[in-house]
């Protein structure tokens, strides 16, 4: 039984309350995980999604490309969250889909553009780093590895940075 | 059929695939879309040190893993079977900005210039692999989320944090690619 802090700190950001339930900690019900991500990073590459120059190309407002990606991408996920709530459309096992509010914080502004430098630098955001290791580009390792250092940095210290 | 799938794909396309990901995960299990959670879940798995951020059940969480992992095999697949290797077409104004930092190949979809293990204990190295990595690791997990969580699925489901998020994002890639870039590619140089 998880204790209730526990459950707490994973509510603190809305990101981490996608658990699942205890039958379903096993191999066989995270496949479909797998088969979604494959297809993902399947779309990244074929997209050149994970390429550093489509960054730039973005940050520089010399391409529409990223903007297309990403605009589309939002306006078939709204479309599909406005069908899933006004069809009351259910999971694979029936349950009902849940939608939780964020509140704002002002991390989502000081991590944000921290986040904004990083990502022209490396020229990706967490998803395309995974991919571009699986592309071939192994030293996006040392990348990927930097980036839990962060993460874990950011863990150690997130008491006393302003929210 | 596969020539087709082996030439670059459409925006659109990307797009739609990517936007059909939210409803897909919430379906298939009432996840919501997500990747930088990862982090934080391997950081949990691996050294929570009494951190209370990394004290959680991070098993119930273990399909973010699975879905990560699948996005590295996907990679994979595509870049081996999938793609000609015609190289990226991309945009002459950014390749002319680009070529007064010295990157002129444009054979793969990372510049090679940069993005090579030669460079692996150099100023460059430091700059694009670690500091690069480690901003987009700490600037996530602040912000509780990257492009995926905030700039789509948030905006998804009509969230303002979300919508605040992803313009912070934008905002430090712009003030990064404008002017933090060329001052790097000055003292590297």
């Amino acid at each position: 039984m998880e204790s209730k802090s526990s459950v707490d700190i994973r509510h603190q950001d809305a990101m981490c309350t996608n658990e699942s339930a205890q039958d379903e900690l096993n191999f066989l019900s995270n496949i479909k995980y797998l088969i979604v991500g494959t297809l993902f990073g399947v779309v990244f590459v074929k997209a050149e999604i994970i390429s550093w120059f489509r960054i730039q190309e973005m940050f520089r407002m010399q391409s529409f490309f990223m903007y297309g990606v990403i605009g589309t991408a939002v306006l078939v996920g709204m479309f599909s969250i406005w069908l899933i709530k006004q069809y009351d459309i259910k999971t694979l096992s029936g349950e009902k889909i849940k939608f939780e509010d964020k509140t704002f914080n002002k991390g989502q502004i000081y991590g944000g553009v921290i986040f904004g430098i990083g990502w022209a630098i490396t020229g990706a955001c967490p998803g395309p780093l995974f991919a571009q290791i699986g592309s071939g580009f192994l030293i996006i390792t040392i990348t990927l590895l930097s980036a839990v250092a962060g993460t874990w940095v950011y863990g150690y210290f997130r008491e006393r940075l302003p929210h | 059929m596969l020539e087709l799938i082996k030439q670059p794909w459409h925006w659109s396309f990307a797009g739609i695939l990517i936007g059909l990901t939210v409803p897909t995960l919430l379906i298939i299990g009432n996840k919501k879309f997500g990747i930088s959670s990862s982090l934080r879940h391997i950081c949990a798995m691996c050294l929570p040190a009494k951190i209370p951020f990394f004290n959680y059940e991070w098993k119930k969480e273990i399909w973010n893993l699975f879905f990560v992992v699948g996005i590295f095999i996907g990679g994979f697949i595509a870049a081996n079977f999938l793609t000609d290797s015609s190289g990226i077409e991309v945009a002459a104004s950014t390749k002319v900005s680009l070529a007064q930092y010295g990157i002129t190949d444009y054979s793969q979809m990372m510049p090679a210039e940069i993005f090579h293990i030669d460079n692996l204990f150099t100023a460059t190295g430091f700059v694009f692999f670690v500091l690069g990595g480690f901003l987009v690791g700490f600037g996530t997990r602040y912000a509780g989320g990257c492009t995926s969580g905030h700039a789509i699925m948030g905006l998804s489901n009509l969230q303002l944090p979300s919508l605040v998020a992803t313009v912070s994002f934008m905002v430090g890639g712009f003030f990064s690619t404008l002017v933090l870039l060329p001052l790097i590619f000055q003292v590297i140089n």
